[in-house]
């Protein structure tokens, strides 16, 4: 006979009595673990859309005024090219990476498309050896995101559509819109000529549903030569962390380049930072009912446990059981509880999550470990306070009353 | 052994007060055998559990061998009842969801006595009993002999000095109740001192005095010394 033994087959010989308690706490835990496991993956999923949607930050001449964001650039206004190597020199945090561009409207097989010029990353990488600072020193993880399950990663081909960066191209290589290539039916490695010169077809980009289908893009220095605008950009598209960009990235983009005018997808950035608040007040909420129904039930049961149990009480007492003795069998009892409650709730709201939330989040899931400390941080001290009053109300249980028949 | 002078105890019952012990002045020598007669609501059970160590007097003292049970903290007379006292109750007060084994280990258990020892212990007092085919059997799968019969083992597992019984053959049948008698004296032949409330004039008759209790005092007994 052990004290464990005392509770454990009292709790199995009582175990209807307890099941509301129990299942009032196990549903708590299990709510909270499934909301905290959902909302993770749901950030992480967040932030790997907003890196496969491109860039977040636009830089634009102060007059431009956006009225939609894939063709902020399509005007007439532009800025220094200079401004890109002020970026690309400066120490600004969160900048993942910058796409300059120069577009102009051009007619071309009778059809009127923007040819627009862009800067392929290998020239960053090189500005960056010559110079050796700036966004490719940025801190590691800025910008990235954890790959996840079923999302797969973008194809080369698609880089420039869904990252607003490719990682080369030449002088005399150009990128075709979907709508382009479809209207003047070209294909990859096809020849077309543009402005009295001839380019190559490197890539026809897959439909995107914007005015980017109805481009071309060349080398933004072939552009500028070709208009003969010299070393300017009609804008500079940025891609930068979400959590920088809340944490003022605009602002001390707008303090290096005081002539420049910068504008972010806020509604974007919002969107992530508006779930990921409700989620964590929906948790709170969550927490509060928990403690107030699982606290409330477990103690009135306890109470009625105490209760009904008075005589056995009174005998243990009687045979010599110290006031510690009959705390610890209640204490015990609700450490069990919060235990059990604290792993069931913990595997109950695992398996919800990864059922429930690719249908509620459109994420796939995964059993986060890390979340039973957090199940069992809540359920077992909850248990235990719940259970102390009654605990004590056992202890000073008048012995006379107990065993009543004496 | 065990020594009452001037123990009173009253309580209020519906805005009366009642006295449950009135001016009570007894000694009960080691290895006496007691019988407490009277009516129901004189007293006599008031009377066992303030001898037991579980109900403190409203004014008086009360020793076990010397000590004054009530000058000592809770815990202490805790101990003193684990080591020194054993109950056995009109209803057995077993636990229903513990085996009759595992019933006679808990006085063991509360000493702190090995699982080894308990269950050894608690095995030879059950087949002294009669219950050795029992062991495994919960409360609700015995007769109401047998657990009175396992509720003897588990008074006896302390081996105490000093045995307090609340109607014994209260809820049993004639024979049974003749058993579980023959049963105490033997223990008291054994040297252990017995207190036996009854109804049961010829329980009462086994003992080797009988106190009559009304009112809260005892009308046969020691009168108080000046």
């Amino acid at each position: 006979m052990r004290l464990r033994t005392l509770v454990w087959r009292e709790i199995f010989e009582r175990k209807n009595q307890l099941a509301t308690s129990f299942l009032a706490i196990l549903l708590g835990i299990t709510v909270i673990v499934s909301i905290k496991n959902i909302t993770f993956y749901s950030e992480k999923a967040v932030a790997k859309e907003l890196d496969a949607l491109g860039a977040n930050v636009l830089i634009l001449p102060k007059s431009v005024t956006m009225q939609d964001y894939y063709s902020a650039d399509m005007q007439s206004e532009v800025i220094p090219e200079e401004y890109v190597d002020r970026l690309t020199n400066s120490d600004l945090q969160g900048l993942d990476n910058l796409s300059p561009k120069l577009s102009v409207p051009i007619i071309v097989g009778g059809k009127t498309v923007t040819l627009t010029g862009i800067l392929p990353k290998d020239e960053f990488s090189a500005k960056a050896a010559w110079q050796g600072a700036g966004i490719f020193s940025r801190p590691q993880n800025c910008g990235t995101v954890v790959d996840i399950p079923g999302l797969s990663s973008t194809s080369p081909k698609e880089t420039l559509v869904r990252k607003r960066v490719i990682e080369t191209l030449g002088s005399n290589e150009i990128l075709v819109g979907a709508d382009v290539a479809s209207s003047l039916r070209i294909r990859e490695g096809d020849q077309l000529e543009v402005m009295g010169r001839t380019f190559t077809t490197t890539a026809v980009l897959p439909q995107t549903g914007t005015v980017d289908d109805a481009r071309i893009f060349a080398h933004l220095h072939t552009v500028q030569e070709m208009t003969g605008k010299g070393s300017v950009v009609s804008a500079i598209e940025v891609v930068g962390c979400c959590n920088e960009i809340s944490l003022g990235l605009v602002e001390k983009i707008n303090k290096l380049l005081p002539d420049a005018k910068v504008v972010t997808i806020t509604q974007v950035v919002d969107t992530q930072l508006k779930t990921n608040r409700t989620m964590s007040r929906l948790s709170t909420v969550f927490l509060v009912i928990i403690i107030l129904v699982g606290g409330a039930s477990i103690a009135n049961y306890m109470y009625a446990n105490v209760f009904e149990r008075r005589k056995e009480i009174g005998t243990l007492m009687a045979m010599g059981a110290g006031s510690s003795v009959v705390l610890k069998i209640f204490l015990l009892k609700a450490l069990l509880l919060g235990l059990a409650a604290g792993v069931g709730g913990y595997i109950i709201g695992t398996a919800l999550a990864i059922v429930m939330g690719p249908k509620l989040a459109g994420v796939p899931v995964l059993p986060m470990p890390t979340l039973i400390l957090l199940a069992l941080a809540i359920a077992v001290p909850l248990a235990i306070l719940a259970s102390f009053l009654p605990a004590i109300r056992a202890t000073r249980l008048d012995p006379c009353a107990t065993l009543q028949e004496m | 052994m065990l020594k009452i002078e001037g123990a009173k105890k009253h309580y209020k019952h519906r805005g009366q007060m009642v006295a449950a012990m009135d001016d009570i002045w007894l000694d009960i020598p080691e290895g006496d055998f007691v019988s407490v007669v009277g009516a129901s609501g004189s007293g006599k059970s008031t009377l066992l559990l303030t001898l037991g160590g579980m109900l403190s007097p409203t004014e008086g003292k009360v020793y076990l061998n010397g000590s004054s049970l009530y000058d000592l903290s809770p815990d202490k007379r805790a101990r003193l009842r684990r080591e020194k006292i054993g109950f056995v109750f009109q209803t057995f007060n077993l636990i229903p969801y513990l085996t009759a084994l595992e019933n006679v280990q808990i006085p063991l258990f509360l000493t702190g006595a090995s699982e080894i020892v308990q269950r050894e212990k608690a095995t030879a007092l059950l087949q002294r009993i009669g219950l050795a085919d029992r062991l495994d059997h919960k409360p609700s799968e015995l007769s109401v002999g047998q657990q009175q019969r396992v509720a003897l083992a588990r008074m006896l597992a302390n081996d105490p000095a000093v045995v307090l019984a609340d109607e014994p053959t209260g809820n049993l049948d004639p024979e049974t109740g003749r058993q579980i008698i023959g049963f105490l004296e033997e223990i008291n032949r054994e040297g252990r001192t017995v207190v036996m409330v009854t109804h049961d004039p010829n329980a009462a008759s086994k003992a080797r005095r009988t106190l009559r209790l009304d009112a809260g005092r005892i009308m046969n007994g020691r009168v108080p010394q000046s």
